[in-house]
C-alpha cells in the first residue's frame, strides 16, 4: 500500500529520520524507470516514507520480506532520502538518474526570423530528456542540420554538456524558410527559420502619362543586394514635390513591385523611398 | 344669491324665463369675445419667439436672416431632421434623406457619430430681402471636435425669412466590382498545447529613428518617428518615462492617437508623447520603450495624400485631399503630420480626422492646424494616413 504525502510531512519525517542506516540498503544509484528491490530485516510491520526533489511516497512494509519497487514509482532523477520508521527508526540516501535512453529534444532555434547572409546569425539550443522528461546529463552526440529553401545544407555536430548543446549557424544567401533540425539517436525535433531578404539594393522607378492628368508610378523590381526580391507588401513611398506643394503615397510592394498615379504636374520632381533606401528622382515634362 | 335659491325652489317657478335670458346673454358674449380674438391673432399674428418646439411656429417667428438661421441649426443641433429640412426654403432641390446625409455623412464616417456641440451665425451682407450669413458649426466626436463652416443664403418669403442650405452632395460609386489583390498577413500563434520548447512567431523589428522633447507652455512634448524595419506588419507602441537626475521616473506616457499604430514592412509613423506634469528643465534624461506585436494585416487599402501645402498665418495649417485608391470604402481616415525644420529636427506632429468617409478615387479634404510660434520654423513636412474600416473591426 502506497500512499502520497504533503512536502510539510516529508519534511518533518526527514528531519527527525537521520538514524542508523545499517539495515535499510537502498542501491546508492537508481536509473529512472527501473523496477528493484530492498531487502529488509527483522519483523513486524513499519512505515517506509520516501522524500525526493519532487515527490514523496509513504508505505507499509512487512519487516524481513523484499520492499519491490515498480518501474513506474520512482521516475524523477534527483536526490532522495528513505526512512523506514518502526521500533526504531532508520534512513538511508540513494539518487535516481536520468534514463540513459533519450527520448525527447527540446530544441530551441534563435531568431525565427532573419535576413539572409548574416553570419552565426541562428542558434540553436538542444536540451536532452529521457521519457520521464528528465535531463540526460552525460554528454550526447547531437546533429544539427539547417537546410536552406534552395536546398543547401550546413551541418554540425555537438555534444551535450549537462544536458545541453548549442551550435552557431549562418543563414544562407537565398531568402527562404529553412528547416532547422536536432536530431539524436532517432530523436528529432525541427523548427522552420524564416531566412528573409535585406534592405532593398536600390530602388529605380518610371513614369508614363496615365489617363485624367496623372502620371503612371512604377518600380523596377525591387531586390536586396543578394538578388532576393524584397518581401510583398513592403511599403515603397512616391513623393512628388512642385512649388511647395506636395502629394505622398505609402504604396505596399505587389510581385516585388510597386505601382501608384499621382498628380501629373509639368515641372515637378518625383522621389521614390523604401525605410531608409532612396531611389530615383524624376523630374515630369509631360512624357 | 336667494334669487338663485328662489330660482330652484319647485314652490316658486316664476323666476325661470330670467335666469334664461342670462344665460343667452352670456353666451352670446362668449361666442363674440372667442371671434374676436381669432380675427386679432389671424390678422396681426404673434411675432415674438414663442419656444416651442413646433417647427411652423419657428416658420411663423423667423423675422430675421439671422433668426430664421439660428432656428435652422437649434434643429440640426437636436437631430430632428425632418422639422430642420421644413425650414429650408429650398427644399425643392433635395430631399429630406440627402439633406441629413450631408450633414451626418454616408457610409459610417465620423460624421455618424458625431454631434453639434455649438455654433454660431455671422451676418456677411444683405439688401432688403436678401441676406448672406456664414455658419460656424462645431461637432464633437469620440477623436475631439471638427468644424464645419456654411454659407447661407437667407431670403424674405412674405413677412417671414427662409434659409437656403447649401447642399454638398457626395459622390456616389457605381455599382462595381473592384479587383484588389494586395498582401495580407494571418498569424499562427503557439498554442497551449505546444511544447515548451516551440517558439512562438518573433515579434517585428521596430526601431526609433528620431526623437526630440521640446518644452512648451510649461509641458514637456516628446516627438518622434518609429519604423518597422521587418518584413512583417507590428502593432507598435511607444512608452517614454521622463527620468530626474537621480534615475527615477518623473512622469511615464504612451503615444495614445497621435500615432499610425499598424506599420507595414519598412513604414514610418510619427509620435508624439504629451507629459503634462512636467517641466523639461527638470528632466535629466528619458526612457523611451518601443514595443511591437506581430499582427493580423492588410497591405490594402492605399490611401494617396495629395495637393499639401502649407498655409501661412493667421490660419497657420497644412492642407491637402486624401484619396483612396484602393476599392473598399474607408469609413474613417486619420492623417498624421510630421513637421521638420530647415536642419531636418521635427518640431511639431499634429493629426486630424477627415469627418467624410473615403469613397474609392473620391479625394477628402483635410486641414492640420499648426500653432502660430510653430509655423514659422516649419520648412518641411511628411504626411501618413491610417484608415479605419468597420467590416475588418468585427
Amino acid at each position: 500500500m502506497t500512499r502520497r504525502f504533503s512536502t510539510p510531512w516529508a519534511i518533518v519525517v526527514l528531519l527527525a529520520g537521520f538514524a542508523s542506516a545499517e539495515e535499510l540498503r537502498f542501491p546508492a544509484k537508481v536509473e529512472a524507470g527501473t523496477a528493484f528491490s530492498v531487502p529488509t530485516a527483522g519483523s513486524g510491520e513499519a512505515s517506509l516514507s520516501i522524500v525526493g526533489p519532487s515527490d514523496a511516497l509513504e508505505r507499509k512494509v512487512h519487516l524481513g520480506e523484499d520492499i519491490r519497487f515498480e518501474a513506474d514509482d520512482l521516475h524523477n532523477a534527483g536526490h532522495y532520502v528513505a526512512i523506514l520508521s518502526g521500533s526504531t527508526s532508520e534512513s538511508t540516501q540513494f539518487d535516481i538518474y536520468a534514463s540513459q535512453q533519450p527520448a525527447s529534444l527540446s530544441f530551441f532555434a534563435k531568431p525565427s526570423r532573419l535576413a539572409v547572409n548574416r553570419p552565426n546569425g541562428i542558434s540553436g539550443v538542444t536540451y536532452v530528456f529521457d521519457v520521464f522528461g528528465n535531463l540526460i546529463l552525460k554528454p550526447e552526440e547531437i546533429s544539427f542540420r539547417l537546410a536552406d529553401a534552395t536546398g543547401g545544407v550546413q551541418s554540425h555536430k555537438a555534444t551535450s554538456h549537462e544536458g545541453v548543446a548549442w551550435v552557431q549557424l549562418n543563414s544562407a544567401p537565398k531568402a527562404g524558410p529553412a528547416h532547422f533540425e536536432a536530431s539524436l539517436s532517432g530523436v528529432q525535433a525541427t523548427r522552420i527559420v524564416q531566412e528573409v531578404p535585406g534592405e532593398p539594393c536600390s530602388i529605380r522607378m518610371t513614369a508614363k502619362p496615365s489617363k485624367d492628368q496623372r502620371v503612371l508610378l512604377q518600380t523596377d523590381p525591387v531586390r536586396d543586394c543578394n538578388g532576393n526580391p524584397v518581401p510583398d507588401g513592403t511599403i515603397v513611398s512616391f513623393t512628388e514635390r512642385y512649388e511647395g506643394q506636395v502629394s505622398t503615397v505609402d504604396v505596399p510592394l505587389k510581385r516585388s513591385v510597386a505601382e501608384t498615379q499621382l498628380p501629373a504636374i509639368n515641372g515637378a520632381t518625383i522621389t521614390v523611398a523604401s525605410g531608409v533606401v532612396l531611389g530615383n528622382e524624376i523630374r515630369w515634362g509631360g512624357r | 344669491m336667494n334669487a338663485d335659491l328662489r330660482d330652484v325652489t319647485p314652490e316658486n317657478p316664476e323666476p325661470r324665463p330670467r335666469r334664461t335670458v342670462q344665460g343667452v346673454l352670456f353666451a352670446l358674449v362668449l361666442f363674440l369675445a372667442t371671434a374676436l380674438l381669432i380675427a386679432v391673432g389671424t390678422i396681426w399674428p404673434n411675432q415674438a419667439d414663442s419656444g416651442v418646439a413646433d417647427p411652423h411656429s419657428r416658420l411663423m417667428s423667423a423675422n430675421s436672416p439671422q433668426k430664421a438661421a439660428n432656428d435652422l441649426l437649434q434643429e440640426i443641433m437636436r437631430r430632428d431632421w425632418h422639422s430642420a429640412y421644413e425650414l429650408l426654403g429650398n427644399k425643392g432641390e433635395f430631399s429630406e434623406n440627402e439633406f441629413r446625409n450631408d450633414i451626418v455623412g454616408e457610409y459610417g464616417s465620423l460624421r455618424s457619430y458625431a454631434t453639434m456641440s455649438q455654433f454660431d451665425v455671422q451676418s456677411m451682407h444683405g439688401s432688403g430681402d436678401q441676406a448672406v450669413l456664414r455658419a460656424h458649426m462645431i461637432w464633437t466626436s469620440v477623436v475631439g471636435t471638427f468644424e464645419d463652416s456654411r454659407e447661407l443664403r437667407a431670403t424674405k418669403n412674405g413677412r417671414r425669412w427662409e434659409v437656403s442650405w447649401p447642399l454638398k452632395k457626395e459622390p456616389r460609386v457605381p455599382p462595381q466590382v473592384i479587383p484588389v489583390n494586395y498582401l495580407r498577413w494571418d498569424v499562427i500563434y503557439r498554442g497551449p498545447e505546444d511544447d515548451w520548447g516551440t517558439q512562438d512567431v518573433e515579434a517585428p523589428h521596430v526601431r526609433i529613428v528620431a526623437m526630440h522633447p521640446v518644452d512648451r507652455a510649461g509641458e514637456v512634448v516628446l516627438m518622434g518617428e518609429i519604423l518597422n524595419e521587418d518584413v512583417v506588419p507590428a502593432f507598435v507602441t511607444v512608452k517614454a518615462s521622463l527620468l530626474d537626475s537621480k534615475g527615477n521616473a518623473m512622469s511615464t506616457e504612451d503615444a495614445f492617437d497621435k500615432i499610425s499604430h499598424v506599420l507595414l514592412p519598412k513604414q514610418v509613423s510619427p509620435f508624439r508623447i504629451d507629459f503634462h506634469d512636467v517641466k523639461l528643465s527638470q528632466v535629466d534624461s528619458i526612457r523611451m520603450q518601443p514595443s511591437s506585436n506581430l499582427v493580423p494585416a492588410s497591405a490594402d487599402p492605399v490611401i494617396g495624400i495629395e495637393s499639401q501645402k502649407l498655409n501661412p498665418l493667421p490660419n497657420a495649417s497644412l492642407t491637402g485631399e486624401v484619396i483612396n485608391q484602393s476599392g473598399q470604402v474607408v469609413n474613417v481616415a486619420h492623417v498624421i503630420g510630421t513637421f521638420y525644420d530647415g536642419g531636418g529636427q521635427i518640431v511639431w506632429v499634429s493629426d486630424e480626422y477627415p469627418s467624410r468617409a473615403l469613397l474609392p478615387g473620391n479625394p477628402v479634404p483635410f486641414q492640420i492646424s499648426l500653432p502660430a510660434d510653430i509655423s514659422s520654423k516649419v520648412k518641411t513636412y511628411r504626411t501618413v494616413a491610417t484608415t479605419y474600416i468597420a467590416s475588418r473591426i468585427q
